[in-house]
């Protein structure tokens, strides 16, 4: 057997022979796409023709132009609150559902936690305009209790409702992970370290929560980078002045029709959000080493 | 002599840089009961794996039944295999467990039925047949495991630690059946395990693997009675050892200094594993004994009790020799009548010059 | 004074209500006799549902929807089984970047997926059209069938391949006759959920979509015209019962393997 004929029959050959088609369906669907992207983000376009020659100018527009810093920052200002938000409503859940929930009944449980994510996207952000509107559910019931005279404003088309509707979106994907990382805790440890004299608060600053920590940034990821992207919860209860930076790429790719400029948009938020996304898990693993 | 079932030679097996078998001879004689011993990581397993076919070596030539296995596949090998896990199919019942291995020799249907049917009677599994196998106990899904091997009739019987799972008493019980079993078909068994009592009371022979390499391969008196090596002789029940250095050879006979028993001749044949490298001198604790009241053996030397450990049928106890850090152990039944000495007692301790190994 | 037990379970529960406030809503309005959807209620009626039956586009959308997700949940089993046979099953050069870079579209946001296809779709001079969608769709539902399937997958002991290789089958033969029957729940489970997630995808379908809608496209065209609103929580009340039961049709199927193969059964979903 030559050695080519060894490394055919081999588990490496194989394995990568399985995974090709997965592995070249998303080569060809997503780092292609991307590829395109960056590159479309370096030409130019007026009206409708294209100019493909080399330019920084969609990048000169969109870091300097102070409307789309403005946005840019209001986004990512609110991404992070809507992360920081979903994971502290998270961890108790996910505490409460891992601690104090027989494990007969853990999965109920997990089930009960994602059965609304599974109510329609659109219908699911247009019931929180119905909740929190002038005449809606929150209003409604404050006054009937006799709380507020006059209908809240400020709890609808602003950055607060954004940030609301987002953190219930997406708290069901932060609870999983940190699910899985409590339930990966031995709970042998948490006794060692009551046996040891630690306090109830003290025990779970020193062992759950940095053994949890893998979850927690899991969560953290999932949620902050995505929710970059959303435009359509900004739309429909942000008002004018909640809205976010997708709503200018999904403007820039459709009616402002200049995809280079949205391209350079889109590749700027990613870009941002991943070094933020790197800074918090350098700084998290920074955070464990000590807690040692 | 009839040609060996299985025959190894020059086998190595590499995962990366580690060596997991290194230059295994050996070969199988055909109807035997085999039995590869080792601690876990000694290559026993992989060794196993390699004849069934799930391992290529990296070198070396294995022939079955005289046939070169090189290049041919498990399904295509004279072999059938318990697994230590059983791997019995858990969505298919006890019968079409054992008939997998028919159907995939397309054999007519009811040639399969008739051999199905004999084969689950002859593990002792009647009427389990339709049963759903995955609300089987480990001895029955021990069974199943058998059963679907030998049905198909193969060469060689590969078992790979088909005990370890199951609880003391079943174990033994399914030692003494395993054997019979073996006698009753007549096919070659080669069993896989680090359990030195369960090897002993079911093989034929024995191979003792340390480190990829195998350290002896002999019959269990001989493998208990003449180790070839300390590491054998401590890894099969226990031995006693006593720094020795030898004098003078001539002949038939070796001159060697004994720690606490002195100068002494043995014959050659107590260096087990020849003379070459040889410091110590061992003997197992039941070859030695605490001498009572007017009792007298062969050799005597004066000992102190450090310690005894009361077994009910047997005592053992550590006692301490003249020019002796270490305490050596010596086993003595517990016959009417006979006291038991306690900690610090002086204790007269009888033994004979054939009862010593010399070994390396 | 309320003890620390306490504040922790009234905790749990005012979360759950805040989990559960649109999804309780949804079906309050949708038998409310009002053609404005707010509170205080009128009274019951089934007509927002009636209304439904008789929309022509929305069962063109509907039909559109049900086609893309059909294909979707298709392929990207498909494509879930390869990778997760492969990564569970296998080691080979740079399996973790790969399964990575594969697992990537379920952090990344959507509109960057959608982005992206809709450029490459244009500047290769394709038209926008269903297979569009299905193609981004297949995209960020094979993360989430190869989390299933791997699962699956793994809880499968190697030896039972060995053990049919050992006596006397060949690997196709094996692969047919003991991986996929012990999978098959994981796969089911998988077809379910990528079905359900491309039934309510919008972000990307909106970007992809051409002329023709799908469901949630429809939907988000409907909710600028306050008088449609009543008829589209009778909609959104059908598919969060289709939603839901389905799920517990995957869940179910996923237990059932987990009996078969033996394992303890702890955890849910994902």
């Amino acid at each position: 057997m030559t050695w080519f004929q060894k490394w055919r029959r081999g588990e490496g050959a194989q394995g990568l022979f399985l995974i090709s088609p997965t592995l070249a369906f998303t080569l060809l669907l997503l780092a292609v796409p991307l590829v395109m992207v960056i590159v479309l983000s370096f030409w130019t376009q007026d009206y409708l023709t294209l100019h493909r020659t080399f330019s920084l100018e969609n990048y000169r527009t969109a870091w300097t132009e102070p409307m789309y810093q403005y946005l840019m920052a209001r986004s990512l200002k609110i991404s992070m609150l809507v992360t920081a938000m979903t994971v502290l409503l998270a961890y108790p859940v996910a505490y409460f559902i891992s601690f104090r929930v027989s494990p007969k009944r853990k999965a109920m449980w997990i089930f009960l936690i994602t059965i609304p994510f599974w109510t329609s996207y659109l219908m699911r952000i247009f019931l929180w305009k119905v909740i929190l509107g002038y005449n809606g559910v929150v209003n409604g019931s404050l006054m009937g209790l006799g709380v507020i005279e006059q209908p809240l404003s400020f709890i609808l088309y602003n950055q607060n409702a954004v940030v609301l509707t987002l953190a219930h979106a997406w708290v069901p994907f932060a609870i999983l992970p940190i699910f899985v990382a409590l339930e990966r805790v031995d709970r042998s440890l948490i006794e060692a370290a009551e046996d040891l004299g630690d306090t109830k608060w003290r025990r779970f600053l020193r062992v759950t929560l940095p053994l949890s920590m893998p979850g927690v940034i899991a969560a953290t990821i999932i949620v902050f980078i995505p929710t970059i992207g959303d435009y359509v919860t900004p739309r429909l209860v942000g008002g004018p002045n909640g809205l976010m930076i997708a709503n200018m790429i999904e403007l820039q790719f459709k009616k402002a029709n200049d995809a280079p400029l949205g391209a350079a948009l889109a590749i700027s938020a990613m870009i941002i959000v991943t070094c933020v996304a790197l800074i918090f898990i350098w700084l998290n693993k920074k955070y464990i080493r000590e807690a040692k | 002599m009839t040609q060996p079932i299985i025959q190894l030679s020059g086998l190595d097996k590499f995962y990366g840089n580690f060596q997991a078998l290194s230059q295994v001879d050996l070969d199988i004689k055909t109807g035997e009961f085999f039995s590869l011993l080792g601690p876990s990581g000694c290559g026993k397993t992989t060794l196993l794996r390699s004849i069934a076919g799930f391992e290529t070596p990296s070198a070396g030539s294995l022939y079955i039944d005289g046939q070169s296995m090189d290049g041919v596949p498990a399904n295509k090998r004279p072999t059938n295999m318990v697994f230590q896990s059983y791997a019995i199919f858990p969505h298919m019942s006890v019968a079409e467990n054992v008939a997998y291995g028919l159907k995939a020799r397309k054999l007519p249907k009811a040639e399969i039925k008739t051999r199905v049917t004999d084969a689950i009677a002859m593990v002792g599994l009647q009427g389990f047949g339709e049963r759903a196998s995955h609300g089987l106990s480990g001895g029955q899904r021990q069974r199943v495991a058998l059963a679907r091997a030998l049905v198909l009739k193969p060469r060689v019987l590969l078992l790979d630690e088909p005990l370890s799972a199951l609880d003391k008493k079943l174990r033994e019980q399914m030692q003494s059946e395993l054997r019979q079993l073996q006698r009753a078909v007549g096919i070659t068994f080669v069993l896989v395990t680090h359990d030195q009592e369960e090897a002993l009371t079911m093989s034929d022979r024995i191979a003792v693997m340390f480190d990829g390499t195998i350290a002896q391969v002999a019959t269990p008196q001989d493998l208990y009675g003449q180790p070839c090596s300390r590491l054998v002789a401590n890894f099969i029940g226990m031995m006693n050892f006593l720094d020795a250095k030898i004098l003078s050879t001539s002949g038939e006979t070796v001159d060697v200094d004994v720690q606490s028993f002195g100068k002494l001749t043995l014959p050659l044949g107590q260096a087990t594993g020849g003379l070459e490298g040889c410091d110590a001198v061992g003997v197992r604790p039941e070859m030695l004994t605490i001498l009572t009241g007017s009792q007298t053996a062969e050799r005597e030397i004066e000992a102190v009790v450090s310690e005894v450990f009361y077994y009910g049928d047997m005592t053992y106890y550590d006692v301490r020799l003249p020019f002796k850090e270490e305490s050596v152990t010596i086993t003595m039944r517990n016959t009417a009548g006979r006291s038991i000495l306690g900690v610090g007692e002086k204790a007269r301790v009888g033994w004979s010059a054939s009862s010593l190994l010399l070994l390396k | 004074m309320l003890r620390k037990g306490h504040i922790f379970k009234w905790y749990i529960g005012i979360f759950l209500v805040f989990l559960y406030a649109p999804a309780i809503l949804l079906p309050v309005f949708a038998f409310n006799d009002s053609s404005i959807v707010s509170f205080p209620l009128k009274g019951f009626t089934t007509k927002w549902f009636a209304v439904l039956q008789t929309n022509e586009t929305l069962h063109v959308a509907v039909g559109n929807s049900l086609m893309i997700a059909v294909t979707t949940a298709l392929f990207s089993t498909l494509f879930g089984v390869l990778a997760a046979r492969a990564s569970t099953r296998f080691v080979f050069p740079a399996r973790r970047s790969i399964m990575g870079f594969i697992m990537l579209p379920m952090v990344l946001p959507e509109i960057i997926i959608g982005v992206s296809l809709l450029v490459v779709i244009i500047q290769m001079g394709f038209e926008l059209s269903l297979w569009s969608i299905i193609l981004g769709h297949i995209l960020i539902c094979t993360p989430f069938c190869i989390a299933i399937l791997s699962s699956a997958f793994m809880n499968l002991d190697q030896s039972l391949e060995e053990a049919s290789f050992d006596l006397g089958q060949t690997r196709w033969n094996t692969f047919w006759l003991v991986i996929i029957p012990l999978v098959m729940p994981g796969i089911v489970a998988s077809l379910l959920i990528a079905f359900t997630i491309s039934l309510d995808e919008f972000i990307i379908a909106f970007f992809l979509a051409g002329t023709e809608p799908t469901l949630p496209v429809y939907i988000w065209g409907q909710l600028r015209f306050p008088a449609k609103l009543p008829s589209l929580m009778a909609l959104g009340t059908i598919l969060l019962v289709l939603s839901i039961s389905l799920l517990l049709v995957a869940d179910y199927f996923r237990r059932r393997g987990i009996r078969k193969t033996g394992i303890e059964n702890t955890g849910g979903f994902l």
